[in-house]
């Protein structure tokens, strides 16, 4: 086995791993399930970057293994997440959730090594369908419909993807996956298709949706893999594709309006998540070595604090089967340890220094202002003070302060604990001594973060932050958290093409039912009279070639009638 | 979720009232109000003592980073609640649609 390291493709582990779980006795599979990302990334760090595991495929070379530094930051990125997810959920006894888990982490891998489109297809449908067995292991009709709503979405995505490759490829004349540019209609297909499991703006809606409605552990999860797949695949194939900053200078200010107003704390961070990954989009709309690295770090970083968020959340969920900001408050009596590590997460999503987010978001602002995007700098400034107003502040403010819900619950259990522990600690590892992160970027980093300037600009948008947070409580003027659900873009879906096509199905479903029974009518009919003629004293019967025919298609008849009866 | 225990209003009257936190006195929450003031009064007037280095002319602003946090926030807040007027709904909107929608 020791031997074989570094030889393996790295989302067969994954993938293996979960396949291998029902075959393990129940205690042993939560052990195994963090054994499996562990000896993934050993096999992982062990593989020399180059291309590895083509196979020919009906005259297409399919390259499972194309570990360059970009690919390779991704997946060991996915390796950590997955780890820390595992460790989380050592507690949860529930196949589904297990296999999903791996299989998803598998499928993350698996995008970000593939070396050709028709690799990455297959490895996007894993991402895409695997993660909603998370939302459905809620087990509530809400959670149902969520996951529904979210697989929508993903085959959507997956569906584009499939239609933008097959013209990309007609087109360039090869399946490589690398750059793609907008160039051509598959590009553009390919570029809303990765845009979809981006989150971009009115694609948004299953991340919000989604994400709130899944398990306490695997929303976890959810939050490291999709929308960084994602932001993997547009750095690949859409470096400076200028759209970008201004979708992504979109993604990052809208959602703090919501954020701000949502009772929901695991959606409060659905929408934050869906503000951080703006500011990855701008920086690859930017596409310069500054501002590419600046999105490849960020979107390191932010799977470690918003997934330290997450777990953090999810603690509380688990222990107090609470989540709304209206029902919670002054848990930090009952769960110190667990605050501090929510603190230290809320810290490094707002970019404080010492902090992850500080050494990460700052190269892709630092690149904005380079290339003089005044109003997206401004944009991004603003976003920067709005995410400390509202997951800095807010998720550890009405989580575990505010005003006493009177809850008295435990720390989690030590699994859960260790998994934030790790996380806060990558936080501040990463935000203490940056160059090691640094080292990580698919090109060379020239960038000090700690300058006078940058340190005393940050602390002043920070505190300020803060004063006008604490300003706006006291004089009453902060929206108080309300049992209430804000309307999103899940709207239109839910609602009036909800309704349309509900209603054009239904009248369809009458339409084919009516032509059905005609057609039933007509099949028995037709037995019957064959049966007269071709029955063993019919007519037709004395020949006996005829007699076998005839026998043939009653069969096929009473199949086809079989067939009706089962899938009306 | 069997740990969620909520303390009924017995023991709350047993003395363990909810003001009983550290962070619920008045005088701590004082204590962290005037740190944050004397913080951010530090921090406003730190731009006296050094040269920024920065890319764009407004930065060198004084007090530029300190007033565009304050003002962000207090304009995120009041649009926020402008757009909660419009797009607050009941928690249960969708179930008593998609209920609709099932007698239909």
């Amino acid at each position: 086995m020791a031997t074989m390291m570094g030889e393996i493709p790295p989302f067969l582990i994954l993938l293996l791993g979960a396949l291998a779980t029902p075959l393990l006795p129940i205690i042993w599979r939560p052990y195994w399930m963090v054994l499996v990302p562990i000896v993934g990334m050993v096999n992982l760090l062990l593989i020399p970057h180059g291309v590895h595991w083509q196979v020919d495929v009906l005259g297409q070379t399919l390259t499972f293994g194309r570990v360059d530094q970009l690919g390779f930051v991704f997946c060991l990125l996915f390796h950590i997440a997955a780890l820390l997810g595992q460790i989380f959920a050592i507690h949860v006894r529930d196949l589904s959730q297990q296999i999903a888990s791996l299989m998803y982490a598998g499928g993350a891998v698996g995008v970000a090594l593939a070396g050709d489109l028709l690799t990455l297809v297959l490895f996007w449908e894993i991402v895409g369908v695997a993660p909603v067995l998370l939302i459905w292991a809620s087990k509530s009709k809400e959670a149902y419909g969520s996951g529904m709503r979210y697989l929508l979405m993903q085959l959507l995505s997956g569906t584009l993807l499939i239609a933008g490759v097959v013209a990309h490829a007609h087109q360039v004349g090869s399946i490589e996956f690398d750059y793609i540019g907008l160039g051509g209609v598959g590009g553009a297909l390919i570029f809303l298709a990765f845009g979809i499991k981006c989150a971009w703006p009115f694609f948004h809606g299953w991340v919000v949706d989604g994400y709130p409605a899944a398990t306490p552990t695997g929303t976890v999860f959810l939050s490291a893999f999709t929308t960084k797949v994602a932001v993997y695949a547009l750095c690949r194939g859409f470096p400076g594709t200028e759209l970008l900053v201004y979708i992504g200078a979109a993604m990052a200010t809208f959602p703090i309006f919501y954020a701000v107003i949502e009772n929901d704390l695991r959606r409060v961070l659905a929408y934050s998540l869906i503000n951080q990954v703006g500011f990855m989009m701008v920086g690859i709309g930017i596409g310069t070595e500054l501002a590419l690295n600046g999105a490849v770090s960020h979107a390191f970083n932010d799977v470690i604090f918003k997934g330290l968020l997450f777990m953090s959340m999810g603690a509380v969920l688990h222990l107090t089967g609470r989540m709304n900001g209206s029902d919670l408050g002054g848990l930090y009596k009952s769960m110190p340890i667990t605050t501090v590590l929510c603190i230290v997460g809320a810290a490094s999503i707002s970019a404080f220094p010492l902090f992850s987010g500080f050494v990460s978001k700052s190269l892709v602002i630092s690149a904005v202002a380079e290339e003089g995007y005044t109003v997206i700098f401004l944009a991004l400034l603003f976003a920067s003070a709005g995410v400390f107003h509202h997951a800095g502040i807010k998720i550890p403010y009405f989580a575990f302060f505010a005003h006493d819900s009177g809850i008295r619950t435990t720390e989690p259990p030590w699994n859960m604990l260790l998994a934030m522990a790790i996380a806060a600690v990558i936080c501040v590892f990463n935000g203490v001594y940056p160059s090691v992160l640094y080292s990580l970027m698919p090109w060379p980093v020239d960038y000090e973060p700690y300058t006078v300037t940058h340190v005393i600009t940050q602390l002043q948008l920070l505190a300020f932050s803060a004063l006008a947070f604490a300003l706006l409580m006291i004089s009453g003027i902060y929206p108080p958290e309300l049992r209430l659900l804000n309307l999103d873009v899940d709207w239109f879906y839910r609602g009036p093409i909800a309704r349309f096509v509900g209603s054009t199905v239904n009248r369809s479903m009458q339409l084919g039912g009516r032509f059905m029974q005609a057609l039933n009518r007509g099949a028995l009919k037709a037995i019957a009279e064959l049966y007269r003629y071709h029955g063993p004293s019919g007519l037709m019967a004395r020949t006996m070639p005829t007699g076998r025919v005839a026998f043939w298609a009653v069969v096929m008849l009473a199949v086809y009638l079989v067939l009706d009866f089962v899938f009306m | 979720m069997s740990d969620y225990h909520k303390s009924t209003s017995d023991e709350a009257n047993e003395g363990h009232s909810h003001g009983d936190g550290w962070f619920e006195r008045p005088e701590t929450v004082r204590w962290i109000l005037r740190s944050l003031y004397a913080t951010c009064l530090v921090l406003f007037l730190a731009d006296a003592l050094y040269k920024k280095k920065v890319y764009f002319d407004f930065e060198n602003w004084f007090g530029f980073y300190a007033l565009y946090g304050f003002i962000a926030c207090v304009v995120l807040v009041l649009i926020s609640k402008q757009l909660r007027k419009v797009l607050a709904r009941s928690e249960s909107y969708y179930d008593e649609r998609s209920d609709g929608n099932d007698d239909g």
